[in-house]
């Protein structure tokens, strides 16, 4: 299954999701897709950069769907943090 | 209420200074995640789904206005306009950044409030009657024993690293209104000989994983034991609690595998040792604090009984919420009441900016400038003259806090959820609006009499689903969410765990079995029955036969 790497910002604490530039993004739909598990362990080497420098917090790997391209949350928990919002 | 004089001023100022300063290493790079979290932990600030997420203690629940003014500021200028009222008394603000954590710690400050052990394997905000000092059931005012239980345990060397999080609550009422035997130590002030006064305490009691009601460790503790005596049991539980498995590491688990017989052999002997150390305070420092206490002057002001029942007969509404909002106060001539914050369309608990601002100028106006927060996530005015109450009706109808559903189906205890929480394996808000909405005619709900209804996003029971007459707990069911129902719990004075119904509903047929399952109370009760009598007598059978057929 498709995966992507989550985590918060550390100042504020927003989702945000590793790019393919090795910058975070809060838009779940720029993030760096792994298709299998080599490179799902990849980017989660990558997402480490910004764990030793402090930027984020609370990494992780998770599923996605692919959608026009794009990656999409499966979960109701990662849907509801891509959305940044609560859902009432 | 407690005053802080410059003693607690200095302590909470230095300690905010060190937590100001553990954020800048935090930012700088200079602390880990690993090496910060237990420090951030000791000081409410949590990070959950979308944002660190700051508690805010509210000391067993009292509050004066000029400190939810504050609140209110918090909110606005650091959060998105509004808070959360939680089901341990306390404040929640959801979107809250790290950068500005010590700014706010500071402005709490200002009005002598804190964050301190809101959370950590420590003990936590003691929680107490939301109607002391003004219950007409009382027997003696439980917020002096609380204020000194907090001062004791406030940054406790030896009880700041604890197996597992510890929270007392305590009552000096007949009736049991803090839920005291769901707590680690549940303590209720009781007459003993020669009109002296003790502790009844309980011990072992919690939600959570494994839902335990406390057991009476000790039927009579004079009072002035009660440090010493809690000491002991805090000692041994430090002593023996299990730290290899977080789901067993709570007191009730050590107390439910010792039993309590042999707890109360361990206790007794660590409190037969320390007991007339200098762990129990003397008299003059108890007075000190009791004077804290004093009642307010409330002038007599008699009770426009003509008026009242007038506006009682010409509107429905206003003869609602004194029914349910409004219980007797130790002065005939006034009375408590409740500002709930369930309306439909509400989240349960949540609470805006302005609407503290507005219930701060009416505490101010009729309540002798007192607040209190219930468990329940409402707000209660202590002490209001019965002769206001119509004037206070009016204004809080005014900004839509009006509600007269206290203890009612629609007086849901609701945890933040999988909107809000890391823990959450489901949401719990969306589920108690779409109940709300079900059971809005006020007259069925009437109909159907006293019924809490409580829900939990999680098994760790923020919401209290075990202690519901109706339970809901949140549950993952292969990548969905789903909801399994529970009855017959409650956290009054007949404690008791309720017990699973049968398989789980996703949430759109929630609102379905909850009213087949209200329906069913209705068509089996006795004259006079509430659900819970009613599920008491008859059991869960009738309950899983509207829900699943026969089968």
């Amino acid at each position: 299954m498709p995966s992507i790497v989550t985590a918060n910002r550390l100042r504020d604490g927003v989702v945000v999701f590793l790019t393919a530039n090795g910058s975070w993004s809060e838009d779940i739909s720029e993030a760096r897709v792994a298709a299998d598990k080599s490179e799902t362990a990849t980017l989660e080497a990558d997402g480490q950069i910004s764990l030793d420098d402090q930027s984020v917090v609370s990494l992780y790997p998770m599923d996605v769907a692919i959608e026009g391209g794009k990656p999409r949350p499966i979960s109701v928990r990662e849907k509801i943090r891509a959305a940044h919002d609560i859902t009432f | 209420m407690y005053r802080y004089d410059n003693f607690d001023r200095q302590f909470l100022s230095d300690r905010n200074a060190e937590f100001r300063d553990q954020v800048a290493r935090r930012l700088a790079g200079d602390l880990t995640e690993d090496e910060f979290k237990p420090l951030r932990l000791m000081n409410g600030l949590y990070l959950q789904l979308h944002a660190y997420m700051l508690r805010v203690a509210i000391p067993y629940g009292v509050l004066s206005p000029k400190q939810l003014r504050r609140l209110a500021e918090v909110a606005r200028r650091w959060d998105r306009g509004f808070g959360h009222w939680t089901t341990r008394q306390n404040i929640q603000f959801n979107w809250i950044e790290l950068v500005d954590t010590p700014d706010i710690l500071d402005s709490l400050a200002d009005v002598d409030m804190h964050a301190l052990q809101t959370s950590g394997n420590c003990i936590r905000n003691v929680t107490a009657d939301p109607l002391a000092g003004a219950a007409a059931d009382e027997i003696e005012d439980p917020r002096v024993w609380a204020e000194i239980l907090r001062q004791w345990s406030t940054l406790h060397p030896e009880f700041s690293f604890l197996p597992r999080k510890f929270k007392f609550a305590i009552t000096g009422a007949l009736e049991d209104r803090a839920a005291v035997l769901f707590h680690d130590i549940g303590l209720r002030i009781v007459a003993g000989p020669g009109g002296s006064r003790g502790f009844q305490v309980f011990v072992g009691g919690g939600q959570g994983r494994t839902p335990y009601v406390g057991q009476e460790i000790r039927g009579f503790l004079d009072q002035r034991h009660l440090l010493s005596y809690v000491e002991a049991i805090l000692r041994v539980y430090n002593l023996h609690g299990r730290r290899d498995n977080i789901y067993k590491a709570r007191i009730k688990i050590l107390v439910n595998a010792l039993g309590i017989d042999a707890f109360r052999q361990e206790v007794d002997a660590e409190w037969e040792r320390i007991r007339d150390s200098v762990t129990d305070l003397p008299d003059s420092e108890v007075r000190r604090i009791r004077a804290h206490f004093s009642p307010p002057e409330l002038p007599q002001r008699g009770q426009q009984a003509d008026v009242f029942a007038g506006r009682r007969e010409s509107d429905p509404a206003f003869a609602r919420w004194v029914r349910t909002n409004v219980v007797a106060h130790k002065k005939a001539d006034y009375a408590i009441v409740t500002v709930a914050f369930k309306e439909p369309g509400r989240a349960p608990g949540d609470v805006t900016a302005d609407e503290m601002e507005t219930v701060a100028d009416l505490a101010e106006r009729f309540s002798a400038d007192e607040l209190r927060v219930t468990y329940q996530q409402n707000l209660v005015l202590p002490h209001v003259a019965r002769a206001d109450l119509i004037a206070l009706y009016d204004a809080l109808g005014g900004v839509g806090l009006a509600d007269g559903s206290q203890d009612t189906i629609t007086d849901i205890i609701a945890c933040p959820g999988l909107d809000y929480c890391n823990l959450a394996n489901a949401r719990s808000i969306p589920v108690a609006l779409a109940i709300t909405e079900r059971f809005k005619d006020t007259k069925r709900v009437d109909e159907i009499g006293p019924l809490r209804l409580n829900i939990s996003g999680c098994i760790n029971a923020c919401g209290h689903h075990h202690a519901g007459h109706i339970g809901i707990l949140g549950v993952d069911k292969k990548g969905t969410e789903h909801y399994q129902i529970t009855l017959g719990g409650s956290g009054a004075d007949d404690a008791a765990v309720g017990s699973i119904l049968g398989r789980s509903f996703p949430a759109e047929e929630v609102p379905d079995a909850i009213e087949k399952i209200v329906d069913t109370y209705m068509d089996l009760r006795r004259n006079g029955e509430s659900f819970l009598m009613t599920q008491r007598r008859l059991g869960n059978a009738p309950f899983k036969e509207a829900l699943y057929g026969t089968r």
